[in-house]
């Protein structure tokens, strides 16, 4: 057993080779996943760091601080309140206008009909520093000032095109003969929106809503140039990569993944037991 | 008769209006007023010349033009990266996921809801030079061959090129992998059966059958993560140095801190030309018009 004769030590090698060619795929996919996943897990671990200095670059020590003391720093949770109060508006805002072009493309035809569909277009096939700088040029010569309104009017701007195309998607795919019934069995047109159109486009007006909220929390691009002084969650990221990261702002990226992997797994909880049923 | 029917001819214009004007208001009618600024020079008067016009836009780019090469470069490349990170994991959840479909789509979606920028952050720990990443590469001698090729520069990742498509690949990755996923998940599995049948090895399956399917999926991509990825200047900003700003910086400092908006606004128009030029060929030749 001492000395491996080559049969003895190819065999294991070429099961292993043979193995990994036919889990190559596989493996790659994982790579990637990992690729995606590690700067969460290192936000994640980097907010139980005790930094030596200004920034949260380097593990110093464990501590809980940032987590027993999240709105330690100054400005930190009143930018996030900021934003989160900029993302309902928005949501609200472009959700209800976008799914109204929405309805007024899958179910009407109408002049102009491919025109309004290149503008719904444009804003999501046109990178956002060129939205950002032009919308900024004009508030700039009206004289508005900077602030809540012009991040509002801007960030539902650039939510609405996405909305458009969400609900639109669902409502194209809906079988039109459902409203015929629902008409046949006398519902008034007001009754067929309320109890049969709307339930079945509630799955894509909830979509767009949610990527609303998402792309308008999170915006950064857009808001830089219209903000003005005024500093939302990102803005206030942004300054402290500068300033100084504290290790707050990895609590609270913890937090916000946490919360969303939450609400996804209670959510698709929620929708397999209702399939069950 | 007639009233109810042209109230109803007016509905759709009726579920328009307030989206549309909106759009135009603050999306189309600042695009104009950018076309107008470009014009201009320090004062208003003077501004509508054709000969300035010209002016700024040529200084423009003879200036700036490394940084708008370099933006066009970057974004190829995170692209191109996108692509051979993203088809895989596409095709892994498509495919051979069964019943952990739905814990990996989440686990592709999840990292979008922490804030991009502190992602972004979190590269400058991984990549730092003391971290394990570069040690690794380093002893590796994989940082000599990088370095050789101009990717990165002696013993370090962070502030080179390298570190500034890596977060460009990282952050729009999830553009590239949702289309792809959309795309594959419709192809018809008896459809590789009958690749098999027809003694297909896997790979010639993959090169004759799944990946001509999924072309739409890889259109909508590349477009999805090309186009963010070239005005993009948040990368650069934190990962990249002096050597690696991309146009979208340039923009950003013109109109932010410079305040010389006609340079910003000649420089945004050209990277909207040179953009919608590049996606219009694109599509030409991919030859998938009908999707967008």
């Amino acid at each position: 057993m001492s000395s491996t004769t080559p049969t003895a030590s190819r065999g294991p090698l070429t099961a292993l080779s043979s193995w990994l060619r036919r889990n190559l795929v596989v493996l790659a996919g994982l790579a990637t996943l990992a690729y995606l996943l590690l700067p969460n897990l290192v936000v994640l671990v980097f907010s139980f760091n005790k930094p030596n200095g200004r920034f949260n670059y380097a593990w110093q020590r464990f501590s809980t601080d940032a987590w027993t003391d999240p709105c330690g720093v100054a400005g930190l949770c009143g930018s996030l309140t900021l934003s989160l109060k900029i993302a309902i508006w928005a949501t609200i805002g472009a959700t209800v206008l976008g799914t109204m072009i929405a309805f007024a493309l899958a179910r009407y035809r109408f002049r102009a009909r491919s025109a309004v569909s290149s503008l719904i277009f444009l804003p999501m096939a046109m990178p956002e520093v060129v939205m950002a700088a032009s919308l900024a040029t004009l508030f700039l010569n009206m004289g508005v000032d900077f602030g809540f309104w012009t991040i509002l009017i801007a960030h539902i701007m650039f939510c609405l095109s996405f909305v458009v195309t969400a609900v639109k998607a669902r409502v194209m795919s809906m079988d039109p003969r459902l409203e015929q019934a629902a008409q046949d069995l006398y519902a008034s047109p007001v009754q067929t929106f309320l109890r049969v159109t709307l339930p079945i486009a509630a799955p894509g007006i909830a979509a767009g809503a949610l990527l609303s909220f998402a792309l308008s929390f999170d915006d950064f691009i857009i808001t830089n140039f219209n903000a003005g002084s005024t500093v939302t969650f990102p803005m206030f990221v942004w300054g402290s990569a500068q300033r100084g990261t504290p290790v707050q702002i990895n609590v609270i990226g913890t937090a916000m993944f946490a919360i969303a992997v939450l609400c996804v797994l209670v959510g698709q909880l929620a929708g397999s037991r209702r399939k069950r049923s | 008769m007639r009233k109810p029917a042209t109230r109803k001819r007016l509905v759709p214009y009726w579920l328009l209006l307030p989206g549309i004007l909106w759009l135009l208001v603050f999306f189309a009618a600042p695009l104009v007023y950018q076309a107008s600024t470009s014009l201009q020079t320090g004062s208003l008067e003077e501004g509508f010349k054709v000969t300035w016009h010209v002016q700024t836009y040529w200084d423009a780019l003879t200036e700036y033009y490394p940084q708008f090469l370099r933006s066009v470069l970057y974004a190829a490349s995170a692209t191109l990266g996108c692509l051979l990170l993203g088809y895989p994991l596409a095709y892994v959840i498509a495919f051979k996921a069964g019943r952990w479909r739905n814990v990996l789509m989440i686990l592709v979606i999840a990292p979008f809801f922490t804030s991009f920028l502190i992602r972004t952050l979190a590269w400058k720990t991984i990549l730092s030079d003391s971290g394990t990443v570069v040690s690794v590469l380093n002893s590796l001698h994989v940082l000599d061959v990088t370095s050789w090729l101009g990717l990165t520069e002696g013993e370090r990742v962070l502030a080179t090129p390298l570190a500034v498509v890596c977060g460009l690949t990282y952050n729009f990755l999830p553009f590239m992998i949702l289309p792809l996923y959309t795309s594959l998940e419709r192809i018809d599995g008896r459809l590789h059966e009958a690749a098999g049948d027809l003694y297909a090895r896997p790979f010639t399956t993959f090169r004759k059958v799944t990946f001509p399917l999924s072309m739409p999926g890889v259109v909508a991509g590349t477009l999805l993560t090309f186009i963010p990825a070239a005005g993009d200047y948040i990368n650069a900003e934190l990962l990249g140095s002096a050597d690696q700003k991309m146009v979208g910086n340039v923009i950003q400092s013109q109109f932010l801190r410079v305040l010389d908006y006609p340079t910003a606004a000649a420089l945004s128009f050209i990277l909207m030309a040179a953009i919608l030029a590049m996606v219009t060929v694109y599509i030409r030749k991919s030859g998938t018009e009908d999707l967008v």
